[in-house]
């Protein structure tokens, strides 16, 4: 790139084999953010065909994309579109032209392993004092509890009903404690590709030291890159809904108390589009006595992001006015449920957020599983 | 063989393909000092009459016992040079060739180098051609008669070529009822025709044709046999048990069809989840009733999505469906003339009208109002009454949202979900798409790999019916050769047992891609049927005991040509 901020498209264009593309526009068409912001990466990757350079600088609009990966899950030729913006990120990124938000939640994983650049002693203060052991002296389970489920306080809540019902389950499990770092999800996202590699390199020695069978990860973005991203041979990588569903099955773990409520399950993009986890997370919430599960229109592969992904949770984006969020507590409050159910830290905290800007809060309460699974442990 | 090998070698230029980067000077003079070769020439074009000309007075007045050309690929001229020898008496099974054309000249770019794998690679041909055996061509009988599988529109017009010409005819459809998929489709493009019209007197014609036998409701279930003479189970569903004597054909012709695409697969368009959305399958049966709308109501916003299932990686369909543009084109204007004030419109990523009278049929549609917008259909989603489509205009560069009353999917075609048993069944190998292969592209486009077996309609791939009754014509006309000749021609090449050898353990059997060999009832040795023996030599590398020869390509001849090429 040049320090004018042109870059050469040729290299790119045959990097992520963009000459597959045949300006179908599918991926614009789906593209959630591309409705309410100038992103267009259809058009983008047209661009990158067509002419010997792109001005990078020219697109702040870049930083709206949420990574939810609709594009490249729809793309009929496979070309992967999302990958482009993370490239072009990854140019910005490498001469330092990105917003200081990113910059700050980048720095923050690199000093203290986490993108709220909180200290790394602090990391386990989501137990709340309750014993659990530490996976370095061997477990069968691996419990990844992410970054945001150990520092938020909204989220905390959902490590510890997992210790609960993994100690009710009698499981063999452990955590990293203060050694846990952040996967790395994001920062690929953001086009940090070389702090991406380091903490692959890292959190993949660690974590294969503890030689648990099985790693579940709190949050979809971790899930995510440990199962697609990391090589972690002879580890099978789980989401929690995977791991609580099929303790249910097994009848490791049952529900005692009721909880009367009607609930409406939104689908992540990190678990549902790119990892086609659809029925475990609904598995859960339908073996919760008296809970009644209601679909929205948009569910499943359709699900509407939150826009919590790819840097969007340090970076607001180019349209702040319209936050797809709000549209989406809309539609689950349209369905008539109480209760707008997640399985991702992020999506918690945007739809709650949402709730609350929106006026919606004495209609709806957005909550994660683990928080309704933990109403109907004993 | 008793007389000692009198070689004649013969390099070709192939005007500069070979002579550019191989001195072939060099390797005649090379070829001259191999052991048995009485003449050594070069030639610019050896495949021309003159080239020929010169190999068979050479084999005449020099006694030549063997020939061996180096050129091109066998693949290309060994017919060519077989039937040169043949014509002056030589077996054609003693000519052989060394391909230094494609495995070395062109490939190569050190004239040097290339010259002298040239020579090894003809010394090589040489040290095998010595031990060269003439063989036999034979010819078999054939059963006059033929199977047709699959009762749709290409079963039906192959099985009445093939009656026409006199020959009978059984064909055998899995359904209660003859005429496929086609007769559930409303008026063919791009003339309108009903379907009724076209397809009615097809089947009467066949009905009371007295040389086709109909077999409904019943299905193939085993094959046996080989082009001229196969032996075919038909069971008759959902019993279990063969009906009667296998039928006794000569020739077979597979029309089996396709499968439509179910865009349940494609989730984000809503189909099954929505009334509004429909295939364009279930839009021909309202368009046989005259009423589209949903409910009763009469749709106000129309839309159709093209590609549904085609060209999408995403589903394992790479490929190009061929009618749905088409499919699109008539249903698009059949609905605008049924409802003039209708907002009509196409969604598409390329328009492919490449028909005879397709394109126009096109320009006609839109004329009647239809509007054609760039931009595949991402998402449909609900909106009170209606439906929304999702999607980019790619002309304007940017995203639209399209209410609808009615969304149609042109969904795409594929192969048939239980395509594996009958591929199984005859051995017919498939393409990557799952359709049947045919054996050429171009030239050979309703033949398959194995013999006496012909394609025709969408079992090779989707197509529409003008292409569908075309190669079922064609399949027919093929078909016909051995039924008309009433002889097939043997491969020559063949596996033999010697049966002092053989311990009768059978893995032969086992092998055996095409069940040529078998164990003798009453003696238990192995027996290759030399009909249904292609020469592949898996059996002869099986054998423990070494008890299988594979002709021309023994296991002496080719330790010659390999002790030749490493020396």
């Amino acid at each position: 790139m040049t320090p004018q901020g042109l870059l050469k498209t040729e290299p790119m264009v045959e990097q992520l084999e963009l000459m597959g593309c045949i300006q179908c526009g599918k991926c614009t068409g789906g593209c959630p953010v591309a409705r309410k912001t100038t992103l267009n990466i259809r058009s983008l990757i047209y661009h990158m065909l067509v002419e010997p350079e792109l001005d990078v600088n020219a697109h702040p609009e870049l930083w709206d994309c949420t990574c939810c990966f609709t594009c490249v899950e729809r793309c009929p030729k496979d070309v992967r579109p999302a990958e482009l913006v993370i490239g072009l990120r990854g140019q910005l990124v490498e001469s330092g032209q990105i917003p200081d938000t990113i910059g700050a939640a980048l720095t923050g994983i690199f000093r203290q392993g986490n993108p709220t650049g909180m200290a790394r002693e602090d990391r386990c203060g989501w137990t709340n004092g309750t014993q659990v052991k530490a996976a370095q002296q061997g477990c069968q389970v691996l419990l990844h509890v992410c970054c945001t489920p150990a520092y938020d306080p909204r989220v905390q809540v959902v490590p510890r009903a997992l210790v609960k019902a993994f100690t009710a389950a009698g499981l063999d499990f452990g955590t990293l404690g203060t050694e846990e770092s952040c996967c790395g999800n994001e920062v690929r996202r953001m086009g940090e590709a070389g702090l991406f590699e380091m903490l692959v390199e890292e959190n993949g020695e660690l974590i294969r030291s503890v030689g648990a069978s099985r790693l579940v990860a709190t949050s979809p973005h971790c899930f995510n890159t440990f199962k697609n991203e990391y090589s972690l041979t002879g580890m099978e990588v789980v989401h929690y809904t995977q791991a609580v569903a099929q303790l249910l099955d097994e009848g490791r773990l049952k529900f005692s108390n009721e909880v009367k409520k009607t609930v409406t399950y939104h689908d992540p993009c990190f678990l549902g589009k790119q990892n086609h986890i659809f029925d475990e997370p609904r598995a859960v919430l339908k073996a919760i006595p008296g809970l009644k599960l209601v679909e929205m229109d948009r569910n499943r592969e359709r699900s509407l992001c939150c826009e919590g992904g790819g840097g969007r949770m340090w970076a607001e984006g180019t349209n702040l006015a319209e936050r797809l969020a709000f549209q989406r507590v809309h539609e689950a409050a349209e369905t008539g449920a109480e209760v707008l159910a997640v399985a991702c830290p992020f999506c918690l905290l945007t739809l709650e957020d949402a709730v609350k800007v929106q006026g919606l809060d004495e209609k709806l309460r957005v909550m994660d599983i683990m928080e309704l699974v933990d109403l109907a442990l004993a | 063989m008793e007389a000692e090998p009198r070689i004649g070698v013969y390099i070709c230029h192939c005007g500069v393909n070979i002579a550019a980067n191989v001195d072939v000077e060099q390797v005649a003079q090379f070829a001259a000092t191999l052991p048995g070769v009485v003449v050594s020439r070069n030639y610019l074009y050896m495949c021309s009459d003159p080239g020929q000309g010169l190999i068979q007075q050479d084999i005449q007045q020099h006694g030549l016992n063997r020939v061996v050309v180096a050129s091109c690929s066998p693949r290309m001229h060994e017919p060519t040079f077989r039937g040169a020898a043949q014509q002056v008496g030589l077996n054609p099974y003693l000519v052989e060739m060394a391909n230094i054309r494609e495995q070395c000249s062109w490939v190569h770019s050190n004239r040097e180098q290339a010259t002298e794998k040239a020579k090894a690679l003809v010394a090589s041909t040489v040290a095998k051609a010595a031990q060269l055996e003439p063989l036999v061509e034979r010819e078999v009988g054939v059963t006059p008669g033929a199977l047709v599988i699959g009762g749709g529109i290409a079963g039906l017009c192959a099985a009445l070529d093939v009656a026409d010409a006199g020959f009978p005819v059984y064909l055998v459809e899995q359904s209660d009822h003859v005429g496929g998929r086609l007769k559930d489709l409303n008026r063919t493009f791009p003339t309108l025709e009903l379907v009724a019209d076209l397809l009615g007197p097809l089947v009467e014609r066949v009905r009371s044709h007295p040389k086709v036998t109909v077999l409904l409701n019943s299905q193939v279930t085993s094959v046996e046999g080989y082009v001229g003479n196969f032996e075919v189970q038909v069971t008759p569903a959902p019993s279990s048990t063969p009906s009667s004597s296998p039928l006794k054909v000569g020739s077979i012709i597979v029309a089996t069809g396709y499968d439509l695409f179910d865009p349940h697969r494609k989730p984000e368009l809503g189909y099954g989840q929505y009334a509004h959305v429909i295939t364009s399958l279930e839009m021909e049966q309202r368009l046989f009733e005259g009423r589209v709308g949903v409910d009763g109501q009469e749709p106000k916003r129309i839309a159709f999505i093209k590609c549904v299932g085609s060209r999408d990686v995403q589903v394992g369909n790479p490929y190009c469906s061929r009618v749905c543009c088409m499919v699109t084109a008539k249903q698009a204007r059949l609905v605008q003339e049924l409802l003039p004030e209708a907002d009509v419109t196409v969604f598409y990523m390329d328009v492919r009208t490449f028909g005879k009278g397709a394109e126009e049929f096109y320009d006609e549609a839109r004329d009647k109002g239809v509007l054609y917008r760039r931009g595949t259909v991402s998402e449909i989603i609900r909106r009170g009454e209606r439906v929304v489509l999702m999607g980019e205009d790619t002309l304007q560069g940017r995203p639209f949202e399209f209410e609808a009353d009615l969304v149609v999917l042109a969904v795409g075609m594929e192969a048939r979900s239980d395509v594996g048993a009958l591929s199984t069944l005859l051995k017919l190998p498939r393409s990557a798409d799952g359709f049947f292969l045919e054996l050429h592209p171009k030239l050979r486009p309703v033949d398959t790999a194995v013999n006496g077996v012909f394609l025709a309609g969408c079992c090779q791939g989707p197509k529409d019916v003008t292409d569908t009754v075309a190669q079922a014509k064609a399949a027919a006309a093929s078909a016909l050769i051995p039924l008309i000749r009433g002889t097939v021609p043997a491969e020559s090449a063949t596996a033999v047992v010697e049966p002092e050898l053989c311990a009768g353990c059978g893995m032969c059997v086992e092998v055996c891609p095409f069940g040529a060999p078998a164990l003798d009832a009453l003696w238990p040795v192995s027996r290759i049927n030399f009909v249904l023996c292609k020469g592949c030599g898996t059996c002869a590398v099986t054998c423990p005991s070494k008890a299988i020869r594979l002709q021309h390509f023994t296991a002496s001849q080719i330790l010659a040509q390999v002790d030749a090429l490493v020396e």
